[in-house]
């Protein structure tokens, strides 16, 4: 077990290596590939030639790729300095990288902009599993009926709606026209009541999107559950229909689905770009969209990076997980 | 109760008493025996037409004794006894219900007629099953030792400790080897051979008087075969249930049952004693099954008279014998009557047997005694 | 730098890669010059066009901007963007700036840090200032010539703070012998020899050429001054070190901005701001459609940006809300451009064949119509700028209602030698949906005379390098490519210089796309910058805009338009011609 932990770890960490060094890879040798220079990025609308030299300078452009990257591996560490002659420009461990466009520190924002995607996650995480789940059951339960019927319509609905559809939807119907929520505007440090009330569409519309996908997996693994013999085993032994469901299909069927929610929440943690979008919440997601427009290169590195470390661990955590839920599983 | 009614049939001569006077698809006095199944049928509407699984049972049987159910896959089988658990109407989500008829009495009381919760209560503690392949019949992710806890205190006020210790004392019975410690493994940390001893235990927590084994032994190498069914043997003396043992295989239950009944695209073709089914069957199907039959002092591949053909579509029963289209004799009454007229169980000579066929007593006797006696 | 460098203000709308399709295209506010109801108004639909709507001096409350874009840098040195130079009047002052009136007369330069006009003395070579008394910092501490002269020595530093417009640096040292500050081995940083500090009060510029639109250089942001010891190099843009009526309080990029009175401006030394609301705070939003509905539900005063209300919500303003709505000019032209260098349009007969076949009016139709997208443009010279003629219709355009002129079309084909019409591609920038549909409007008039264009969208982000680059335009075929423009300062050096001088040609982020160099019309702009009277410079704009529109290497689409936002409780509001169109922020103030 010990043994496992080690070897996932150091295997977490090769992985984790090697995503940084194809990002890196792709964010500064291709534009070299197709011959645009990043420095180009950083300057503004003027290229004046002492503006790019200056910019290649400071972030040393000029270095072969691999030096770039063991100089970013050993910036996030150690932290970085970043000089052009007399314009020096300190960035401190773990750095994460500079943005030029900002002139800011990239680790700094990422952890400004992360509690943002995660108080999101977390108020759309309880709603949908537990909208999804139920509706799942529910469905499987009535399957064929009008209940079910309608239920998968909408979730199908829920599955192909872009967010932007939805979450600009919901704007206008709970926010405008009744005016039960606001937006998501105030921290939750400055008025907890106020920014409880404004993430519920934003946690609404990113949950709709999830349930209607946990309630097809749901009612579909449950279907499957049920037709297992030992359900039927269960019942034979006399308990009764609520126990035979709840219990025991439950059990079962809550294995599948706790695995794509680590996956899931995972993938999440990059940020929900369309949500946190139409609702202008800075969060990741914002800021990644933010950043590609604006071509700010360290700072999509730098939320790649942690987008990518989001889904390695989830995917860590959903193998942990699995041996405890799953006890057939064994981690060797 | 239990007691009670151990005593009162213990003087009976057993389930052949009870089938002596009923005439095949006729009314036996309601609550004579112990178990009482009566023109039982068990229809399933599917899109492609009604199936018929069970198309008109009967039999009856008594505490203490075994009544052996034997027929190929999709003879009807196993859906009599989920009938007789009343398993048939409990979760079908949105499933086109199951159309069940007839009686089911089971010490007196009629199980069909009887409310979901009524029939709920008597199973798992007066009717038991033990399945076949108990490594997808037991949930993968409970304990062996919390299931049959769980199947313990469902019908018994009983805290978790004292279910616990119930659980271990079974396990113990049932010939698990250190059971105190094997209560909280997994059934897949179980040999096939043990995680069936346990199925065993799980369905004999309750002291059930009926038990119905669906193809115990099936997943289970011969040596372990034999030693599951001499524990179940073992335990129906001890505890004086009726068993019900379903198979495909007439070696398993041919030592152990009292009774036999071979069962053909949902109906009984060939019912009696066991020592009459096993030595003077008088059903070709009932042929087939015997030269079907593993034998340990044959080479396997070895078998004469096979069974050919495949098991009818219970959609489509074929008219007249159901069994025409495979049967070899199938020519041998005269016109075209096994393909028109569906044979009714008769009675045969030497009491406790019953068989459906065309053919003559003697015509049957002679094709047994010349052709296939011989040969097996 | 031997070229001249060129830009322009050009507001970057594609935010969202995602959803850039959302967003409506670029655009900013305008007005006509036209002053017939006097200065104060009320409100009501256009009440903000060449007038004052809710004019009053009420102080107090806090004024709020929303916008989707930030700015490219709030570094007085480094900000480029339209709405950046409008609003860094709020934290830094100027020796001139714009005079706080609507419309044309915000083009008018008054004095600001500088206690009067210019001493212009050396043929216009040598400009004089003096600086007022009362002028101070944010700590108190007076804002000294050196401070000028400092602020404007950054600009050198392009290795450190690129971004901004370097027309200082081109006019004060064209040779750009002066290293920048950073560089500057003098004790005092002040080794820049075109600028003298001879006292804290007077300041002298040293031009090397005289340029009839030095003082606009002046008035843009990056002539601001800076504090030497407050200078924090490529990271002032976070936290610009204030001498304007506001200082910053907070500021998180692309989140908000707050901005609290600044207690040591004395308004007495000011007559150009109002500095009306107590507090004046900039929330950055993601989503367009959202903000042009939190506009109306009055949630925000007015977009910082001035996009314009997009499309989502445009029919809706106008129905609803049309009181709070100003529809005026941009000062941008939206136009089609030729390059020479790509045959058949070497000959003038092939280039005017397609202004003759266009369809003006579906062109204005896809620019979103003559509130959304503007009047159809006759010629290449924006309504305010001094020498322009909106009547000036060398091409019979409005003449003809916009319509396509199919038979001079022909008969300009068949002059060219190519009566059965020809083959060439259209070059537009993918990032701009509403120019995508210009281009596509054009192919399909074209087809009409027998002119076979394919529409060719390149990555907008890499204009500069695609068809800001003559090599590649000549080995794409680009015969035709769309495009607008808007000028960095209000005269026709501003506007035209970059787009028809011959001598701007440059190999990279080109913006003649023509190629034009005619003696004759570069001539006419050594003429007119050297003179400094705004109206003799503007007779010579005139004739210089006429020369183009001869040559026939530009078929303007429209003078654009667009519909801005201005809440109920703004006061103040009137847009300035000065500013692209947009509000005169300093100007404005709130109802509580």
């Amino acid at each position: 077990m010990l043994a496992y932990l080690i070897r996932r770890f150091f295997a977490v960490i090769v992985m984790l290596l090697v995503i940084t060094l194809v990002t890196f890879g792709i964010f500064f040798l291709f534009p070299k590939m197709i011959g645009t220079d990043p420095a180009l990025y950083f300057v503004g609308k003027q290229s004046d030639p002492a503006a790019i030299e200056g910019i290649r300078q400071k972030m040393g452009l000029d270095d072969p790729i691999l030096v770039q990257f063991g100089k970013f591996v050993v910036g996030l560490v150690a932290g970085r300095t970043y000089a052009n002659g007399s314009d020096v420009t300190q960035c401190a461990a773990p750095c994460f990288g500079y943005s030029f466009k900002t002139e800011q520190e990239v680790w700094p924002l990422l952890t400004d902009w992360l509690p943002v995607t995660l108080s999101l996650a977390a108020g759309a995480v309880v709603l949908w599993v537990i909208g999804g789940v139920a509706t799942g059951v529910i469905s499987a339960l009535k399957r064929g009926t009008v209940l079910d019927r309608s239920a998968m319509g909408i979730a199908l609905a829920g599955v192909s709606l872009p967010i932007y559809f939805t979450g600009m939807l919901a704007i206008a119907l709970f926010s405008d026209q009744l005016g039960w929520f606001g937006r998501p505007e105030a921290s939750f440090a400055a008025d907890p009541g106020s920014w409880f009330n404004g993430m519920i569409l934003p946690w609404i519309s990113l949950a709709f999107l999830y349930a209607a996908m946990y309630a097809r997996l749901t009612r579909a693994t449950m279907l499957e559950v049920l037709n297992e013999d030992y359900i039927r085993t269960a019942r034979a032994k006399g308990l009764t229909e609520p126990v035979v469901i709840g219990k025991h299909a439950m059990r079962s069927t809550m294995t599948p689905i706790l695995t794509v929610l680590g996956l899931d929440l995972g993938a999440l943690m990059g940020g929900a770009v369309l949500t946190e979008y139409t609702f202008s919440l800075h969060g990741l997601g914002y800021s990644a969209v933010r950043a590609i427009s604006d071509h700010d290169l360290p700072v999509i590195l730098g939320i790649t990076l942690i987008s990518a470390f989001f889904v390695v661990a989830a995917n860590l955590v959903v193998d942990l997980l699995y041996a405890v839920i799953d006890p057939r599983v064994r981690l060797s | 109760m239990t007691d009670m009614t151990k005593g009162a049939t213990t003087g009976a001569t057993g389930a052949t008493g009870a089938l002596n006077e009923p005439v095949p698809g006729g009314a036996p006095a309601p609550g004579r025996a112990f178990l009482e199944v009566r023109d039982l049928k068990v229809h399933f509407p599917t899109e492609d037409g009604l199936v018929k699984s069970v198309d008109g049972l009967t039999f009856s049987l008594e505490k203490g004794k075994t009544l052996g159910i034997v027929g190929e896959s999709g003879s009807g089988k196993s859906v009599t006894s989920l009938g007789i658990m009343g398993l048939h109407r409990v979760g079908q989500y949105g499933r086109q219900r199951a159309r069940i008829s007839g009686e089911i009495w089971l010490d007196g009381k009629e199980l069909l007629s009887a409310d979901e919760d009524e029939v709920r209560r008597l199973r798992g503690r007066n009717i038991a099953m033990i399945f076949q392949d108990p490594l997808s019949a037991m949930h993968p992710y409970f304990t062996v030792g919390k299931q049959i806890a769980e199947a313990y205190r469902v019908h018994n006020k009983v805290d978790k400790k004292a279910a616990r210790k119930r659980a271990v004392d079974l396990l113990d019975r049932v010939g698990i080897p250190e059971p105190h410690k094997r209560v909280d493994s997994y059934p897949h940390e179980f040999s096939g051979g043990m995680r069936q001893r346990a199925m065993i235990a799980m369905a004999l927590v309750n002291n059930p008087e009926l038990l119905i084994a669906d193809e115990p032994t099936t997943a289970l190498d011969v040596t372990v075969q034999a030693q599951i069914l001499d524990l179940i043997r073992d335990l129906q003396q001890e505890f004086g249930s009726a068993v019900i043992m379903i198979t495909h295989d007439l070696g398993v239950v041919a030592e152990m049952a009292d009774e036999l009944l071979v069962m053909y695209g949902g109906r009984c073709v060939e019912r009696g004693s066991a020592e009459k089914v096993f030595y003077e069957p008088r059903h070709p199907y009932t042929w087939g099954l015997l030269g079907s039959m593993p034998r340990i002092d044959r080479d396997q591949t070895e078998r004469l008279i096979p069974v050919k053909g495949s098991p009818p579509s219970l959609i489509n029963i074929p008219s007249g014998c159901a069994f025409n289209p495979r049967c070899p004799y199938a020519d041998v009454p005269k016109g075209n009557v096994t393909r028109t007229v569906r044979p009714e169980l008769a009675a045969e000579d030497g009491g406790h047997h019953w068989s459906a066929c065309h053919m003559s007593h003697e015509e049957r006797t002679r094709i047994w005694t010349e052709e296939i006696a011989p040969k097996l | 730098m031997t070229t001249h460098r060129t830009s322009k203000r050009r507001l970057a709308a594609g935010t969202a890669v995602v959803l850039a399709a959302m967003l409506t295209a670029t655009a900013c506010g305008g007005s006509d010059t036209k002053k017939d109801e006097g200065k104060a108004g009320a409100s009501g639909f256009n009440a903000g066009i060449g007038k004052v709507s809710n004019a009053s001096d009420k102080k107090g409350g806090e004024l709020k901007f929303v916008a989707t874009q930030e700015a490219d840098s709030w570094d007085p040195q480094r900000g480029y963007y339209g709405f950046m130079w409008d609003f860094a009047r709020y934290y830094t002052r100027q020796l001139v700036s714009f005079k706080p009136a609507p419309g044309g007369e915000s083009t008018e330069l008054v004095p600001d840090l500088a206690a009067g006009k210019a001493e212009i003395s050396d043929g216009g070579k040598t400009y004089k200032y003096t600086l007022k008394d009362n002028v101070s910092w944010e700590d108190g501490s007076p804002v000294t010539a050196q401070d000028i002269k400092y602020g404007i020595e950054r600009t050198w530093a392009q290795d450190v703070i690129s971004g901004g417009p370097v027309y200082l640096m081109q006019v004060l040292d064209p040779k750009t012998e002066y290293k920048g500050p950073y560089k500057d081995e003098s004790a005092d940083k002040l080794g820049l020899k075109a600028i003298e500090t001879p006292d804290a009060k007077t300041i002298i510029f040293k031009l090397p050429q005289p340029n009839g639109d030095f003082e606009q250089m002046l008035a843009m942001p990056a002539a601001s001054p800076v504090k030497q010891d407050k200078d924090t190099a490529a990271k002032y843009g976070l936290k610009p070190f204030s001498n304007g009526p506001y200082k910053i309080d907070s500021y998180e990029p692309n989140k908000s901005m707050k901005l609290s009175r600044n207690d040591k401006w004395k308004p007495e030394s000011d007559t150009i701001r109002k500095a009306l609301p107590d507090s004046i705070s900039v929330t950055f939003m993601a989503n367009a459609d959202d903000m042009d509905k939190r506009l109306m539900n009055g949630e925000f005063d007015l977009d910082l940006n001035a996009t314009g209300i997009g499309q989502a919500a445009r029919a809706t303003a106008l129905k609803d809300h049309k009181a709070n709505l100003d529809n005026g000019q941009t000062g941008f032209i939206r136009y089609a451009v030729f390059p020479q260098t790509v045959a058949p349009f070497d000959n003038i007969e092939c280039r005017k064949a397609v202004i003759y076949a266009a369809d003006h009016k579906s062109l204005q139709t896809a620019r979103g119509g003559p509130q959304a997208g503007g009047d159809i443009a006759p010629n290449m010279l924006p309504l305010g700028i001094k020498g322009s003629d909106g009547k000036y219709d060398p091409y019979e355009v409005l003449k003809n209602d916009g319509k396509p002129n199919v038979e001079k079309a022909k008969e300009a084909l068949k002059a060219c030698g190519k009566p059965e019409g020809f083959k060439t591609t259209i070059a537009v920038r993918n990032n701009k949906p509403v120019e995508v549909a210009t281009a596509v409007s054009l192919q399909n008039a074209l087809k009409q005379v027998g002119i076979d264009a394919q529409v060719d969208q390149f990555d907008g982000a890499q204009t500069s390098g695609i068809i800001g680059s003559p090599k590649v335009v000549k080995e794409k075929g680009y015969g035709i490519i769309i495009m607008g423009w808007g000028a960095d300062f209000p005269t026709g050096q501003g506007f035209s210089q970059p787009l028809v001088d011959g001598r701007f040609i440059l190999q990279s982020g080109n913006n003649n796309f023509s190629e034009l160099n005619d003696p004759a019309i570069n001539g006419l702009f050594d003429q007119a910058i050297a003179e400094t009277d705004p109206a003799k410079a503007g007779d010579i704009y005139k004739q210089m805009n006429q020369k183009v529109s001869e040559a026939a290497v530009y078929l303007p689409f429209v003078y654009d338009k667009t519909i801005t936002w201005r809440s109920t409780r703004l006061t103040n509001a009137y847009t300035s011609d000065a500013y692209n169109g947009r509000y005169d922020y300093a100007s404005l103030g709130v109802l509580k």
